[in-house]
C-alpha cells in the first residue's frame, strides 16, 4: 500500500502541541469526544497529519487506524494542508443546475489542479462542496471566507487574478 | 441575565421586552425605528455584514443614534433578494441592497421618514403606495408557525424570543402537565416528523419514554445535508430558542436530562447563534439544573458534524456522536430502546421541534386544524432551481404543487416551460406536470414516487435532462454512501455507471433493464433508509421521464441538449455571416471557414462547450 | 420461548434468538458472510436477507431479532434473487482468480456463488486499483479479494484488542487497511493470523513457505528435520474430511515422512523441555524475589504484543525461548553434535498452528547456534495443501510414531496447544518439586481448562499459596494487564496466548468457515483432542519425559544451567511502532 503520509513535512510547534493537549484533556470525560478533538485538532494545525493523529490516538488510547478511519470517512477532515486560498465550488442540485460544473471544470483547468488538491506553490486549493445554502446566489464558489455568486464561467479569471 | 425562577419572573421579562418587539409585530410607533437586516447564510453571502456596518456608520454621521435600532435577524426567507432589509414600523422591505444605497435610505428614510422606493421590492411597490410585505404573492400564501420567529427577532437576545411568549411552554409543561399529559397533546395534534419519513412524533416519544432506563438522551438532527434544502439552518439562525425550548420540553417527556444536537459543521452562523442561544438559556436558567425551581434538569450539548451526508440518518447520527464513523446500524433495536450510547434516545429534525412549543401553548386541535387528513401543520421548503423567488416558504401541508411553484415561487423565469419538480433531495423524486395539482402531505407524495424528505424543492424547466438529474443524484449518492452494505456501496455505484453509459449514448435496453432492476433490489436490500431510498430520483423519472431514457438509449439523443456526448454544435449557413468572432473563440480550434462565407465546425475536434453559440451575435449556432 | 413461522410451517424458538438462529433450529441454513458470532453483527454484506411479514423492506436475519407470530420467508423469489443479485454485485468488485485462489475450495463465497447459479459478469465496472501489501513476514493482503465484511477488522480489533486494519474512506472508496494505508509492517501488528481464519475469501492469506521447504528436501546435501506442534494434529484433519475435533497425531506423522523429511520429530518434546526451563525460572524467581508475576512466553503474538503495547511487562516475561525456538536451538546444537554434523548442514523445519511462528524465526536472539534456530516454517494449513500437492493420500495413511530422539512428548507437552495447558503443564512440575518431588502430586488442574478468555485459579502448594491466572485472546490479556497495573489483581503465573481459545484456533489452523464457527466451538473440539492425548498418555508431566531427560544429563546438565540459558533463552526489547 501507499504511505498516505502528506508529502509536506510536518511543521507542528510545540505551542501547538500543547493547546491540543490542553483540548483533549479537556474533553477526557466526554463520551465521543473523538470528533470534537479531532475538528479542534484541524482548527489549530488547519490539516490532521499523521503527527498529530498519532499525538491524538496516543492520548486517548485508542488505535491510529481507529483516529484515520473516522478522518477519512469526514469530508471535512483533511491529511493534507489546504492553500492559502481555498477554493470550494457549491455543487448541490441548484447550482448544478445554474452551470456550476463548468465553473468548476474551468477552475480545474486554470490551476492544473483536481479536487481536492493543492497548487504546488500552496497558493490556491480547490475542492468541490455540497450547498452551502446560498442557493439563491447559485451558482456559487467560495475562496476563503470570500463568497462569489451569480457566476459565469467567464468571472473565473476574474476571481482568480484578484488572488494573484 | 438572572436565572428566572418562575412564571412571573418570566412575565416581567416578556412585557418589558415586548415593548422592543412590537414595534415590528405590531407596527407600533414609538418614535424609533427597528431596521432589520438579514443575517441568515443567503444574505450574509451576499453582504449584509457591510451592509450592517455602513448603516452603523451612516447613523452615527447623520446624528440617528438612539433613535434607531439595527437588529440582525434569521433569514426572511426571499434568499435570491439580498442582502435584505427591512425598517420599522412601516415594515418596508429594502431588497438586494447595495453600500452605495445607505446614506440615501438612512437620510430619507430613517431620518425624515421618506421610503425610497427606488430601492424596494419591486413586488410591495405599486404606484404611490407601498404594500406590507404580507401582501406580496410571495408571502401572502404562506402561513408562519416554523418560521414564525424568523426575520422578525434578533436570534441573539433571549428576551426577544421571551417576548414572543419563549419559555412559556416550557413553564406550562413543567408546572402543569405530566409527562403523558405532553405525549398527548403531540399525539393529538398528529405532528409528523419534519426530516423526512414523517414519523409520528408522538409515538416517537411514547416509546422512549416507555423505555427504562436511568439516562435517556434527546437529540436533534439538525445535519441537514439534502443538497438545496436549509429549512433547518434557517430556523437554527433566525429563531434557536425554539428548538432548546422544545427539547427540553422533549426531555421532560421521555425522562431524559441531556440533549444533543448535531449540526453541521458547513453552518457556521446556525452553530454561532446556537452556542450563543444555549449559553444564554444557561444563564437563565432554562437549561440546567432545577429548572422552573421544579426540579427538572436538562442539558444541551452542540455536537458538528464533519461533512458526511449519511450522518443525517438516524443511527449514523448516533454513531457519529458517539465518535466513530457515521455509518448506520441496523435496527431493530429502535433508537427508542437502545440509541446513543446505547441508552433510550428519540432523535428528531429542527423543524419538528420548531412546532413543538406552539403545539404546547395553542393546543393540539389548533395545529390539527391545519394541513390535510393525514399530514398535520405546515411545512417549510427550500424553493430553488429554475424559480424566480428562490427561497424559503411556509404553508400548510395540502397546498398545491403549483401554489408554491407559480404564486409564491413566481413562476419559472425566462419564460421557460416547467418540466419538473424534485422534493425530497436524493432520497425523493421529480414530480411531473401532470401532478402539479396535487396536495403536498406525506403520503400523496409517496404515492407518486418522491418524498417530503426534509423539504427542498428544486424546480427544474425544459432545458434539465432528466437523465442528467437522475445521474447527479446518483452521483451524490454514490460520494455519500458510506459503504457499509453492499447494495448501497455497490449498487448505487453500478447504477451510476449505467446511467453514465446512458448520458454517453453507449447504453443498451438491456441497460435500462438492468438499471431498473438494480432500482428495486436496493430499495429492499440496503442497510439504512437513505440507502433504501436512493434509487428513487431514477425510479421516478423513469416513471415520468422514460421517452428521455429510450432517447438517449435508441436514438442517442438528449432532447433537452444536456449530455455533453450526444450533443453537436451546428452553424445555420443560412444565418452564419462569416464574421469568424466563433473561430477565434472555440478554444480548441475546431471552426473553420472564410471570411464572409458560412463557417463549419469540425465535430471530431469539438468539445462541446457552447462558447461559439454564446458568442455568435447571429444566432447563427445551435445545438442538436 | 416464542412461536414463529418460518416458510409457512410453526416453530417454538427460544426468547432473544436472531432469525438466522431460529432457523438453524428448524434445520435451515441461511447464507451469512459478515456475520461472526460475538464479533462481528453488523449486518452489513445483505447476504442473509429474508421477508418478515409486515417489514417495509428485507431484512437481515443475522441481527433481527425474532418476536412472538413473527411470519418469516427464507426462499421466496425475491429473497434468492436478491442475495444472487448481492453476491453479483459482490464478484462485480472481486478480483477472480479462484481457480488458483490459495482459498479455492474453502472460500465462503465462492460456494455460495456456486449455490445461487449467479452471473460473474451481469455488473462490469470500475474497480479500484490495490496494491498488495506482503510487507509482513507472515501473511499477504490483497483488497482486490475483499468483499467489505470487517470480520477480519472484528477479530484485530475485538477479539485481540488491536485494531491495526480497519475501514478507511467511504462509500465505494471504502478499504480495509492501516493508518495512512502504511504497511502492515510498521504496525504493530502482532502477527496472529485471526484476521486470516476470519477471512471468508482470499483477502488475507499466511505467506506461503511450502516451496522453500520442498527445496530443502531436495537438496541432498540438507538434513532436513521437521517438528509439528501440539495443536497441528488437532486441526489438519480437518482439510481432509474429518470432523473438527479429529486427532490425526499418527497420520499427520506419516504424512510428514512421507513429504521426504530425513527425520520427523514432534514439538511436544521441547514442550516439555520448556517446562522444565519456565517451571524452575518460576520457582527461582519465587525463591529469589525475582520479578513477579512470571508471564509465559511461549506465543509469539503475545511477545509481540506485549513489547509493543505493554513494555513495563517485559521484566515479567518467561525468558524461555518458545518451544518452537527452543527445538530448533537444540537441533542445531545438541542434534547436530551427536550427528556429528555442522548446524549450517541442517534445515529446521516447523509445523505450527500459528502465524506468528513466522515472525518469530526471526526475532532477535533466537539464534543458539549464531544461526537461525528455526529455518522454515509452514502453517497447518500450508501442510495440508502440501500434502495435497505432493498427492499424499492422507486419509489412507497408517499412524506412525515419531523419531528419537526429539520425538517423545508427555501428556504435559501435548496440552501446550489450548489455553491453560502450559499453566496445567508447568503446575505439574512445579507442584511436584515444591511437594519435594512427589510422584502423587496432582496432575490435573482443571480450573484452568475451557474456553473462558480469563480464568484465575488459587492453589496451596505445601504450605505455599499460588495464585495463578490464565488469559487467551489479546483483548482479555489486555483486561487481565490494566487490572494488574491498577491493583486490582495480583498472580504469581499467568500464561497469556494470544489466540482465544490458545493454539488450537491459532492464525495457522485449517479454517472453518463462519456457518462452523457461528454454531460449533471449534476451540473447544479441538481442545478435547489434546486432552483426550493427555489422559491416554502413562507419562503426564514433563519431568518425566526420557528424552528430555537424557538431553541435560548429556548436554544441558541442570534447568537453568548457563549452558541451557544460552541455549534456550532470549531476550525482549520495547517496540515503537503505529498503535
Amino acid at each position: 500500500m501507499a504511505f498516505k503520509k502528506s508529502a509536506v513535512p510536518f511543521s507542528g510547534t510545540a505551542e501547538q502541541e500543547e493547546r491540543l493537549r490542553a483540548v483533549i484533556a479537556e474533553h477526557k470525560d466526554d463520551p465521543g469526544a473523538l470528533m470534537p478533538i479531532l475538528q479542534k485538532a484541524q482548527e489549530i494545525y488547519g490539516y490532521l497529519p499523521i503527527e498529530v493523529q498519532t499525538m491524538i490516538a496516543d492520548a486517548m488510547e485508542i488505535p491510529l487506524e481507529k483516529v484515520y478511519g473516522v478522518v477519512t470517512f469526514y469530508a471535512q477532515f483533511s491529511i493534507n494542508p489546504k492553500g492559502q486560498y481555498k477554493i470550494s465550488v457549491c455543487l448541490g442540485t441548484a447550482c448544478y443546475v445554474k452551470g456550476s460544473g463548468d465553473i468548476f471544470n474551468k477552475l480545474q483547468e486554470k490551476l492544473g489542479i483536481g479536487s481536492g488538491e493543492i497548487t504546488p506553490d500552496g497558493k490556491f486549493s480547490l475542492d468541490a462542496c455540497r450547498c452551502i445554502g446560498a442557493c439563491g446566489l447559485a451558482p456559487v464558489l467560495t475562496v476563503n471566507e470570500d463568497v462569489y455568486g451569480r457566476l459565469t464561467v467567464d468571472d473565473v479569471d476574474k476571481i482568480l487574478e484578484k488572488y494573484n | 441575565m438572572d436565572k428566572i425562577r418562575n412564571l412571573d419572573e418570566l412575565n416581567a421579562i416578556k412585557s418589558k421586552a415586548a415593548e422592543v418587539v412590537n414595534v415590528r409585530v405590531e407596527g407600533k410607533d414609538n418614535g424609533v425605528k427597528d431596521v432589520l437586516v438579514c443575517g441568515g447564510t443567503g444574505c450574509t453571502s451576499s453582504g449584509s455584514m457591510k451592509i450592517i456596518e455602513k448603516l452603523e456608520e451612516e447613523i452615527k454621521l447623520q446624528g440617528l443614534e438612539g433613535k434607531v435600532n439595527i437588529i440582525k435577524t434569521g433569514c426572511f426567507g426571499l434568499c435570491a433578494l439580498g442582502p435584505i432589509m427591512i425598517v420599522y414600523p412601516e415594515g418596508t422591505f429594502y431588497s438586494k441592497t447595495e453600500l452605495a444605497h445607505i446614506p440615501e435610505i438612512v437620510e430619507s428614510h430613517l431620518k425624515n421618514g421618506i421610503p425610497v422606493k427606488k430601492y424596494l421590492y419591486a413586488e410591495t411597490v405599486d404606484g404611490d403606495t407601498i404594500k406590507s410585505l404580507n401582501d406580496t404573492s410571495f408571502y401572502a400564501h404562506q402561513h408562519r408557525v416554523a418560521l414564525r420567529n424568523c426575520g422578525l427577532i434578533s436570534p441573539e437576545h433571549i428576551e426577544e424570543y421571551i417576548a414572543r411568549d419563549g419559555y412559556q411552554a416550557l413553564n406550562k409543561v413543567l408546572t402543569s402537565m405530566s409527562q403523558d399529559d405532553v405525549i398527548d397533546v403531540l399525539l393529538k395534534s398528529g405532528l409528523r416528523g419534519r426530516g423526512g419519513a414523517g414519523f409520528p412524533t408522538g409515538r416517537k416519544w411514547q416509546f422512549a419514554k416507555a423505555s427504562q432506563n436511568e439516562q435517556k438522551y434527546v437529540c436533534c438532527n439538525a445535519d441537514e445535508g439534502d443538497p438545496g434544502a436549509f429549512m433547518d439552518r434557517s430556523v437554527l439562525e433566525g429563531d434557536p430558542h425554539s428548538v432548546i425550548e422544545a427539547m427540553a420540553i422533549a426531555g421532560y417527556a421521555i425522562g431524559a436530562n441531556q440533549g444533543y444536537i448535531y449540526v453541521r459543521a458547513e453552518y457556521p452562523i446556525a452553530v454561532e447563534r446556537l452556542e450563543i442561544a444555549i449559553k444564554q438559556a444557561e444563564e437563565a436558567g432554562m437549561l440546567g439544573d432545577n429548572i422552573f425551581g421544579t426540579g427538572f434538569s436538562f442539558r444541551l450539548g452542540l455536537r458538528l458534524g464533519a461533512g458526511a451526508f449519511v450522518c443525517g440518518e438516524e443511527t449514523a447520527l448516533m454513531t457519529s456522536i458517539e465518535g466513530n464513523r457515521g455509518e448506520p446500524r441496523c435496527r431493530p433495536p429502535f433508537p427508542a430502546v437502545k440509541g446513543l450510547f446505547a441508552k433510550p434516545t428519540i432523535l428528531n429534525n429542527v423543524e419538528t421541534y420548531a412546532n413543538v412549543c406552539q403545539i404546547i401553548l395553542k393546543g393540539p386541535e389548533w395545529f390539527a386544524s391545519m394541513g390535510t387528513e393525514k399530514s398535520k401543520g405546515t411545512k417549510v421548503f427550500a424553493l430553488g432551481g429554475k424559480i424566480h423567488n428562490t427561497g424559503l416558504v411556509e404553508v400548510p401541508m395540502g397546498t398545491t404543487l403549483r401554489t408554491v411553484i407559480e404564486d409564491i415561487g413566481g413562476g419559472i423565469p425566462n419564460g421557460k416551460k416547467f418540466k419538473a419538480a424534485q422534493t425530497g433531495g436524493p432520497s425523493g423524486g421529480c414530480i411531473p406536470p401532470q401532478h402539479l395539482d396535487i396536495p403536498i402531505d406525506y403520503d400523496n407524495l409517496i404515492s407518486i414516487g418522491s418524498m417530503m424528505g426534509s423539504g427542498g424543492l428544486i424546480v427544474m424547466d425544459e432545458d434539465n435532462c432528466m437523465v442528467d438529474i437522475a445521474k447527479f443524484f446518483l452521483e451524490f449518492t454514490v460520494d455519500e454512501s458510506c459503504g457499509k452494505c453492499t447494495p448501497c456501496r455497490i449498487g448505487t455505484k453500478r447504477m451510476y455507471e449505467i446511467l453514465t453509459k446512458i448520458t454517453e449514448g453507449k447504453a443498451t435496453m438491456e441497460d435500462l433493464d438492468k438499471l431498473e432492476k438494480l432500482c428495486y433490489y436496493i430499495k429492499d436490500n440496503a442497510l439504512c433508509g437513505l440507502g433504501q431510498t436512493a434509487p428513487n430520483p431514477v425510479l421516478s423519472t423513469l416513471r415520468y421521464f422514460r421517452d428521455e431514457y429510450v432517447a438517449h438509449v435508441k436514438d442517442k439523443r438528449c432532447p433537452a441538449g444536456v449530455c455533453k456526448s450526444l450533443l453537436a454544435y451546428k452553424i445555420d449557413p443560412a444565418l452564419c455571416k462569416g464574421c469568424s468572432l466563433c473561430a477565434k473563440k472555440c478554444p480548441v480550434g475546431a471552426i473553420s471557414g472564410e471570411i464572409k462565407s458560412p463557417f463549419k465546425i469540425d465535430t471530431n475536434k469539438c468539445i462541446k462547450c457552447g462558447v461559439c453559440a454564446s458568442n455568435c451575435k447571429f444566432g447563427a449556432i445551435s445545438k442538436s | 420461548m416464542v412461536n414463529i413461522k418460518i416458510n409457512g410451517r410453526d416453530y417454538s424458538v427460544p426468547e432473544g434468538s436472531t432469525i438466522l438462529e431460529a432457523a438453524r433450529l428448524a434445520g435451515i441454513k441461511i447464507p451469512t458472510l459478515c456475520y461472526l458470532k460475538d464479533i462481528n453483527a453488523i449486518g452489513a454484506c445483505r447476504i442473509c436477507v429474508v421477508e418478515v411479514k409486515g417489514a417495509r423492506s428485507l431484512v437481515a436475519s443475522c441481527v433481527y431479532p425474532v418476536n412472538e407470530g413473527m411470519e418469516i420467508i427464507t426462499n421466496s423469489p425475491k429473497v434468492i434473487e436478491s442475495r444472487k443479485t448481492t453476491l453479483e454485485l459482490i464478484i462485480s468488485n472481486h478480483k477472480r482468480e479462484c481457480l488458483s485462489c490459495v482459498r479455492s475450495g474453502s472460500c465462503e463465497l465462492q460456494e455460495l456463488c456456486y449455490e445461487y447459479g449467479i452471473d460473474e459478469n451481469k455488473f462490469l465496472g470500475e474497480n479500484p486499483a490495490v496494491d498488495i501489501d506482503d510487507s509482513a513476514a507472515h501473511m499477504v493482503r490483497d483488497n482486490s479479494k475483499c468483499i467489505l465484511c470487517r470480520r477480519c477488522v472484528a477479530a484485530c480489533a475485538v477479539t485481540q484488542g488491536i485494531g491495526v486494519i480497519g475501514a478507511n474512506e467511504r462509500g465505494f472508496a471504502t478499504q480495509i487497511a492501516s493508518a495512512f494505508d502504511m504497511n502492515l509492517a510498521d504496525t504493530a501488528c502482532v502477527s496472529c493470523g485471526q484476521c486470516i481464519t476470519a477471512c471468508p475469501t482470499g483477502a488475507l492469506h499466511e505467506k506461503d513457505d511450502t516451496d522453500k521447504v520442498m527445496d530443502a528436501i531436495a537438496d541432498p546435501e540438507k538434513i532436513v528435520v521437521v517438528q509439528p506442534a501440539p495443536a497441528v494434529r488437532a486441526s489438519l484433519g480437518e482439510a481432509f474430511g474429518y470432523p473438527v475435533g479429529t486427532n490425526v497425531e499418527g497420520k499427520m506423522i506419516a504424512a510428514l515422512r512421507r513429504l521426504g523429511f530425513d527425520k520427523v520429530f514432534d514439538t511436544n518434546f521441547s514442550a516439555d523441555l520448556t517446562i522444565m526451563e519456565e517451571a524452575h525460572e518460576f520457582l527461582g524467581r519465587v525463591q529469589n524475589g525475582g520479578t513477579l508475576p512470571m508471564i509465559t512466553s511461549c506465543s509469539p503474538g503475545w511477545i509481540r504484543y506485549c513489547e509493543n503495547y505493554f513494555p513495563e511487562f517485559i521484566p515479567n516475561l518467561s525468558t524461555c525461548k518458545s518451544p518452537q525456538q527452543m527445538f530448533g536451538a537444540i537441533v542445531k546444537t545438541y542434534y547436530a553434535q551427536k550427528l556429528g554434523k555442522n548446524p549450517e548442514d541442517i534445515v529446521s523445519v516447523s509445523v505450527m498452528p500459528c502465524t506468528a511462528k513466522k515472525y518469530e524465526i526471526n526475532r532477535e536472539d533466537q539464534s543458539a547456534a549464531g544461526i537461525p534456530d528455526v529455518d522454515i516454517t509452514i502453517t497447518t494449513r500450508e501442510l495440508a495443501r502440501l500434502i495435497k500437492k505432493e498427492g499424499i493420500m492422507f486419509n489412507d495413511l497408517p499412524d506412525e510414531q515419531p523419531d528419537s530422539p526429539l520425538g517423545e512428548g508427555t501428556g504435559a507437552a501435548v496440552i501446550f496447544g489450548a489455553t491453560g495447558g502450559v499453566m496445567e503443564a508447568a503446575l505439574r512440575t512445579a507442584v511436584w518439586k515444591l511437594t519435594g518431588e512427589n510422584n502423587d502430586s496432582p496432575i490435573e488442574f482443571k480450573e484452568v481448562r475451557g474456553v473462558e478468555g480469563i480464568k484465575e485459579a488459587e492453589y496451596d502448594v505445601a504450605g505455599k499459596k499460588v495464585r495463578v491466572a490464565v488469559a487467551s485472546g489479546l483483548a482479555n490479556a489486555k483486561a487481565l494487564l490494566k487490572r494488574i497495573k491498577a491493583g486490582e489483581a495480583s498472580y504469581d503465573f499467568i500464561e497469556i496466548m494470544a489466540c482465544p481459545g490458545g493454539c488450537v484456533n491459532g492464525g495457522g489452523q485449517i479454517i472453518q468457515p463462519a456457518s462452523v464457527r457461528n454454531f460449533t466451538d471449534i476451540r473447544a473440539d479441538r481442545a478435547k483432542v489434546l486432552y483426550g492425548i493427555d489422559e491416554s498418555k502413562t507419562l503426564r508431566r514433563s519431568h518425566e519425559n526420557p528424552d528430555v531427560q537424557a538431553l541435560y544429563k548429556e548436554f544441558l546438565g541442570e534447568p537453568n544451567s548457563h549452558k541451557a540459558h544460552e541455549i534456550l533463552h532470549t531476550s525482549y526489547k520495547a517496540q515503537d511502532l503505529y498503535r
